[in-house]
């Protein structure tokens, strides 16, 4: 019973917590679909209830929780276990990051403008469900891991120290500026960055889409590849993305049971260890002079369940001449695979609305955020562009002053 | 015939009672049931809702065993919706002798139970909550039966047939003429009316309290209160019956029982001035965990949602003053050959499981002093509710839609559903909705809070009425004539929660009724609880 559902005080406050209840009616909310209906589930799988399937995963239920009960836990694993165990095949594509981003970024060119080609996302939206008014990311012609192989691999071995650099499916196939950006910051800090061998997407969009044996699949090769990357959890493995990271640390032990001891510890994101060496007077930074920006920053729902929101706000306010306002709590709508399907999409952007407003009188000149997703859903639903606080740091940092305050180069 | 006159007045609302009476009605008899307060509320609702198979008495008591069995298969057939097809293991630990178990297993086959000696690792596949340690296990056709369910399927087939119930109807005084029992003089508790009823034959049926009611008549019988208590654990721990396989002691059986655990009993001979309002103790608490965690050891860290205690009606025989030798099968007093009183028959001892045999045997008897010549129909008729229903997977159906029909069977269609009102949940724990306890209210005999829970499970679950109770408290519109009376009886069954409560009130339980306190206390203006609950 690690997801402790028995301590349930029945207080509902998930219930007030959850982003879905308020636009899904459909949906009975975290306490329901979580510990009471697990009662019934352990009585008999036929207690079932298919409106699990409108949970987010966001697990803001866990972080309103004041009994620590995994309440988005118990909901994933009780898709997996009772739910259909055919998965449709749009669900399969969504979530199958890896073989679509391998296949896509190969015919970017042409996979780009057929995806965003009205006739096309007519198609997909009859046949697959996947919701026309929906934008596609753009796959990259070139993956990050290609990039970083032939212009940059050779050179780490001269830094000081080490990290490992769990890129994930994003930066390889949609947006490889973001690893790229990472690989000079962390180069400034005197750290040479080397990848994970046969790294595979973390398996959120699998878990989300209840695909658990893929995800269990998935989930003991990357502990497998980041063990022997990382010298045995020896060296510090960072991310640039908030769900890859939550799903390596909480979801692979908690929801996959996949003991990822070794490596748990190590296993961040770029904006906690970057802060943390600063905290520690272990690095300086040196910013550019003149550097002006308005910035507003979202923390994506999986940052606040790690609890480390605090650490890219932090980071942000260190650059001076940066202006931050640090948005209300509130989920995108988007939750990954969530908000491309078509019988979502609706309630995918009333979640969201709230945030898309208080953007709107903020009026940044750009948001900042460290999750994908919330990326490609503000990007959509506002006219403000998104970026991952490694970005902004990369933009506003004196990359070689910063490489020299550091002792190197 | 005037309506103060019957052929048969049944005293006692349990499953005996029922049973009774419904028996009888079922024969063309004109019935009168009487219960002092709800039905169910004696040692019908307070066991461990076991569907024997008579496993744990083949060895002891093997007239017992046949009995158990026999009813077994006749309850899965006439109260398919009371009941839950389990298995049963009877397990042998590493500190038990496991020659017994072949001893065991042999009586149960003579005794017509089919009991398997199955490999300890199968055993711990099928159920893997099972202690892990066990040497030794037989699977025999034990059950989970809903007493609640069942008392109420018996009370409402009983009135299909024409039987009149009174309920909160306290037996004041045994009319007789001579040595001629003619009938019995009634307090109505709620309205405080007297009111007098005959009839040629009176059913004693009061369980512990049959001992008063005979007294009452002039007669004698030598009984022993015990007090069994039992523990509920707050989900399924098991979904097989677990039982030790030796001989019986305490704490040895865990029977999975709808959402729910229950684990006991403990035996302790009690006054019979304590049978009202018996207290589970701390030593009890302590002596069932223990025990229980040899049965499986997740209960040790498992949540304890209440304690409950009953009273078993033992009877000494009749030859054996001291009361030394219990028997533990049905006694049937005729009171006429026994102590020459006319007109008046004692049914007890017995078991929730036999009840349907006690009632066919006391049926049997007033025919007989009627001369009446029915014969007993109700192993082969099905009780309200016990029509096959479908119970499948059904992802798009509601939770509250398959609760309901788990709870009321095939009457669950009755259910109104119309609006979204109807379908709005009241109590969230158990899935009870606003049109389930309007359907109880207009047809399950509903006069309080209390009579709800027995009759749907609302306030049953983790929260024991927290969220629920206030909730319920407004809708009963015919118990509740006005808000006074409401909020009476929303603190009466805020206390009974209380009461089984107080002896696990540790823990998760405990940060529980103390959020409870806050809700009653600060919200609805109840004011400061006793720490210890009152009666």
């Amino acid at each position: 019973m690690n997801e402790n559902f028995e301590q349930c005080l029945k207080c509902t406050v998930c219930t007030v917590y959850c982003p879905v209840v308020p636009v899904n009616t459909d949906f009975p909310g975290p306490k329901q679909a979580g510990p009471d209906g697990e009662r019934y589930r352990l009585k008999a799988g036929l207690f079932y209830d298919d409106t699990l399937k409108y949970c987010l995963n966001c697990k803001r239920c866990e972080v309103a929780c004041p009994s620590g009960i995994l309440i988005g836990d118990i909901i994933q694993k009780a898709k997996m276990k009772y739910g259909p165990q055919k998965t449709k095949l749009r669900d399969a594509m969504l979530a199958e990051t890896d073989f679509m981003g391998s296949v896509a970024t190969v015919f970017a060119p042409i996979a780009n403008p057929v995806l965003a080609a009205r006739p096309v996302k007519a198609v997909m939206d009859s046949v697959l469900k996947i919701d026309h008014r929906r934008t596609f990311p753009k796959y990259s012609g070139q993956k990050f891991v290609t990039w970083f192989r032939k212009n940059m691999a050779a050179g780490q071995e001269k830094y000081p120290k080490k990290a490992v650099y769990f890129h994930g499916c994003y930066v390889n196939y949609n947006y490889p500026a973001l690893g790229k950006d990472l690989v000079a910051v962390m180069n400034a800090l005197g750290y040479g960055i080397s990848l994970i061998d046969g790294e595979k997407c973390c398996g959120t969009a699998l878990i989300a889409n209840a695909m658990g044996k893929r995800a269990l699949r998935q989930a003991r090769h990357n502990v497998k590849a980041i063990e022997s990357a990382s010298d045995a959890g020896r060296l510090p493995v960072i991310s640039t993305s908030s769900t890859c990271s939550f799903t390596i640390r909480d979801e692979y032990p908690h929801v996959l049971g996949v003991d990822n001891g070794k490596i748990r510890e190590n296993v961040s994101l770029a904006v906690k260890f970057i802060y943390s060496l600063v905290e520690n007077g272990e690095v300086k930074l040196v910013f550019k002079p003149g550097y002006r920006s308005k910035v507003a920053y979202h923390a994506p729902c999986h940052m606040e369940k790690l609890g480390w929101n605090i650490f890219s706000e932090e980071l942000l306010k260190m650059i001076p001449g940066l202006d931050l306002t640090v948005l209300d709590s509130n989920c995108c709508g988007i939750a990954g695979t969530y908000g491309f399907k078509k019988e979502n999409y609706e309630k995918s952007q009333a979640i969201g609305k709230p945030l898309f407003d208080q953007i709107g009188k903020v009026a940044p000149d750009f948001i900042a955020c460290d999750c994908e997703t919330c990326k490609w859903q503000l990007e959509m639903s506002t006219p403000y562009k998104v970026k991952n606080p490694v970005t902004i740091l990369a933009e506003a940092l004196d990359l070689d002053a910063t490489a020299k305050a550091n002792n190197h180069q | 015939m005037d309506n103060r006159e019957f052929d048969v007045i049944v005293i006692g609302g349990g499953i005996t009672g029922a049973g009774t009476a419904r028996d009888c009605a079922m024969r063309g008899l004109k019935v009168l049931l009487v219960e002092r307060m709800d039905i169910a509320t004696g040692a019908t609702g307070r066991n461990h809702g076991l569907l024997h198979s008579g496993a744990r008495y083949a060895v002891t008591d093997m007239e017992s065993a046949e009995e158990c069995i026999r009813e077994n298969m006749i309850l899965r057939k006439i109260a398919r919706h009371c009941v839950e097809e389990t298995d049963g293991f009877f397990i042998t630990l590493p500190e038990d002798d496991l020659g017994y178990q072949a001893t065991f297993a042999a009586a149960c086959n003579a005794a017509g139970i089919k009991a398997e000696i199955i490999d300890p690792g199968l055993a711990r596949r099928i159920e893997p909550s099972v202690n892990p340690d066990l040497i030794g296990a037989v699977r025999v056709p034990d059950g989970a039966v809903d007493p609640f369910r069942l008392c109420a399927a018996n009370v409402m087939d009983a009135k299909l047939h024409g039987a009149k119930v009174l309920v909160y109807s306290v037996v004041t005084r045994i009319m007789k003429e001579g040595d001629t029992v003619k009938g019995i003089e009634v307090l109505d508790t709620r309205s405080g009316q007297k009111s007098e009823y005959y009839a040629p034959i009176t059913v004693n049926a009061g369980g512990i309290w049959g001992n008063a009611i005979a007294e009452m008549a002039g007669a004698h019988i030598n009984m022993f209160p015990a007090k069994g208590s039992l523990l509920i654990f707050e989900h399924r721990v098991n979904n097989v019956v677990i039982n030790r396989c030796r001989k019986p002691a305490n704490a040895d059986i865990l029977v999975p029982g709808d959402t729910v655990s229950v684990l006991g009993t403990t035996s302790t001979k009690i006054p019979f001035e304590e049978c009202d309002g018996v207290r589970v103790t701390a030593d009890e608490v302590d002596l069932l965990i223990s025990e229980g965690e040899k049965l499986a050891p997740a209960l040790a860290d498992t949540r304890i949602l209440r304690a409950y205690a009953g009273v078993r009606p033992l009877v000494a025989t009749d030859d054996d003053p001291s009361g030394r030798s219990i028997s533990r099968g049905i006694v049937l007093l005729d009171h006429e050959s026994r102590d020459g009183i006319r007109g008046f028959v004692s049914i007890t001892g017995g078991k929730l499981m036999t009840y349907r045999l006690m009632g066919e045997w006391t049926a049997d008897l007033v025919c007989k002093k009627l001369g009446v010549s029915q014969a007993c129909r109700t192993a082969e008729v099905p009780l309200p509710g016990s029509e096959p229903v479908s119970m499948e997977k059904e992802p798009k159906k509601k939770i509250f839609a398959k609760a309901e029909t788990g709870r009321h069977g095939g009457l669950a269609s009755r259910i109104r559903h119309e609006n979204e009102l109807q379908n709005s949940l009241v109590c969230e724990c158990e899935n009870v909705t606003v049109g389930e306890i309007e359907y109880a209210e207009d047809n399950l005999d509903v006069n309080n809070l209390v009579d709800l829970r027995r009759r749907t499970r609302f306030g049953m679950g983790v929260c024991q009425g927290e969220l629920c109770a206030c909730r319920a408290a407004g809708l009963l519109k015919k118990a509740h004539r006005c808000s006074d009376e409401a909020m009476d009886d929303l603190k009466a069954f805020i206390e009974e929660r209380w009461k089984g409560l107080y002896p696990v009130n540790w823990g998760a339980a405990m940060r529980e009724n103390e959020y409870t306190q806050w809700v009653y206390s600060g919200m609805c203006g109840f004011g400061e609880y006793d720490t210890e609950p009152t009666e």
